[in-house]
């Protein structure tokens, strides 16, 4: 118990150390997320929009749910090597198939009927897909960046153990900080992924476009 | 020849020869990985079903009674979900060191933060499962004379079984993923020959138990896919 309230003296006097770490911590976490958005979230996009794939995008949230990060990284070590690539590689495996897949599911799932409308009413295909399909999308896809982002920031922790630097740099070494260092920075980064998330669930809802949460709050009503 | 030539056998015993691709480091050593198979994999392999067994089997009895309550109670589901929504945001590893002081460098303490992972999605699971039965069929038993229990049991719950077993699913391979990083906290699990390769890196076991780590939950995956299928043989008919 004593070390649990140890942990708060600890993190005033290394606000410092605990401060860099997190900033390290965010632009390991941050950086693969980055990538996996530029490449996911077209893909999807674009799978969705033509209704094709749906085998590929389930079968990538299948593998990508499955895949132990820690054995992830482990794996990477032998092929890789240790250090901030081999974290950046694993991290970006990670946070990759929940966005295709949010992405893929945000435009597939859309009412074919407003898509038909949209082409009725003599849009071209790119229109449709930037005028309806995006906007109505948006908070689907967001919300797959959300989940990969929570991922990514928790799995940054363990990239540690390839050298990556972090949080995990403070939790797994007991040695030099002691369990109230531990503690700390147990607490630190579980309060760090909840503010990444609660973050992206205020910009989830400030991106649903009007019209729908017009028509989000006449359904509930 | 001196006097001082050893006599008989040499001085240093004979330890064996080593593969080139163990001098080396290379990717992976099929010979070295076969040859330490009984004592560097297979215990942990072992530890590492056992471990995930105990906590989806005690995560899925707590989360199911929960599940049902919280159908009955509809208040309930609302405090419930926002709980599970926030421990699903703990990286493990963080929930596993602020566990270590209460009940240590335990299995017990690795098994309470398995437990609440699968938890908070198997509570989901099942809650999703039964709102999801239609209305007209619900109201269909009621006028067959099908009392509260016997809705619960003869419908609803076996139409809530796809979701369920779903959740067990994810739960399973979520919690093959997390047991990976208990050992940390505890020698056991696929987890363990990783960090102890750590301060002698040697490439064939990291490889080795990452691949089985993977492989592990490839196969629990299959494996509970073919038990929804044979829970449910009615959905495949359907399809």
């Amino acid at each position: 118990m004593d070390v649990v309230f140890g942990a708060f003296p600890f993190m005033i006097d290394n606000v410092g150390l605990l401060l860099t770490k997190t900033g390290d911590h965010l632009v390991i976490s941050l950086i693969p997320l980055l990538a996996a958005i530029v490449v996911g979230v077209p893909i999807g996009i674009w799978l969705g929009h033509a209704h094709r794939g749906e085998f590929l995008a389930v079968s990538v949230t299948n593998i990508g749910r499955a895949l132990p990060s820690l054995a992830l990284i482990a794996i990477l070590i032998g092929f890789v090597g240790i250090g901030m690539l081999n974290a950046m590689i694993a991290l970006f495996l990670l946070a990759f198939p929940p966005i295709l897949s949010y992405a893929f599911q945000a435009v597939n799932s859309i009412d074919r009927d407003l898509t038909r409308a949209a082409r009725g009413m003599g849009m071209s295909h790119g229109q449709v897909l930037l005028k309806v399909e995006l906007p109505l999308g948006l908070p689907m896809i967001i919300a797959g960046i959300r989940t990969s982002a929570v991922l990514t920031v928790s799995s940054a922790t363990i990239a540690t153990i390839a050298g990556s630097g972090g949080l995990g740099d403070v939790i797994l070494n007991q040695v030099a900080y002691g369990m109230e260092g531990v503690v700390a920075g147990a607490i630190w980064v579980a309060v760090l992924a909840i503010l990444v998330d609660q973050a992206f669930a205020l910009l989830l809802r400030v991106s649903a476009p009007a019209g729908v949460k017009r028509l989000q709050s006449t359904s509930v009503a | 020849m001196s006097d001082f030539a050893p006599a008989g056998d040499p001085v240093i015993p004979d330890y064996g020869q080593a593969s080139d691709c163990v001098i080396n480091n290379g990717a992976f050593c099929t010979d070295w990985f076969i040859s330490q198979w009984s004592t560097v994999f297979w215990p942990p392999l072992i530890s590492h079903i056992v471990m995930v067994a105990i906590a989806v089997s005690i995560g899925f009895v707590i989360a199911f009674c929960a599940g049902l309550l919280a159908y009955r109670k509809k208040w309930l589901a609302g405090p419930i979900g926002i709980a599970a929504t926030f421990l699903y945001t703990l990286p493990p590893l963080a929930l596993f060191q602020l566990l270590v002081p209460f009940t240590g460098l335990s299995l017990l303490t690795v098994e309470i933060a398995l437990v609440c992972f699968t938890l908070v999605i198997i509570f989901q699971a099942v809650l999703v499962g039964l709102s999801g039965v239609p209305d007209d069929v619900r109201r269909a038993a009621t006028g067959m004379g099908l009392d509260r229990n016997q809705l619960l049991f003869k419908v609803e719950l076996p139409l809530a079984l796809p979701s369920i077993v779903s959740g067990v699913r994810i739960a399973t391979v979520l919690t093959v993923s997390i047991a990976t990083i208990a050992a940390f906290v505890v020698d056991d699990g696929l987890g363990s020959p990783i960090i102890k390769a750590v301060s002698s890196p040697f490439n064939t076991q990291f490889i080795g138990a990452g691949a089985l780590a993977v492989l592990l939950a490839f196969a629990l995956d299959g494996l509970l896919v073919l038990l929804g299928r044979v829970l449910t043989p009615w959905t495949k008919a359907r399809s």
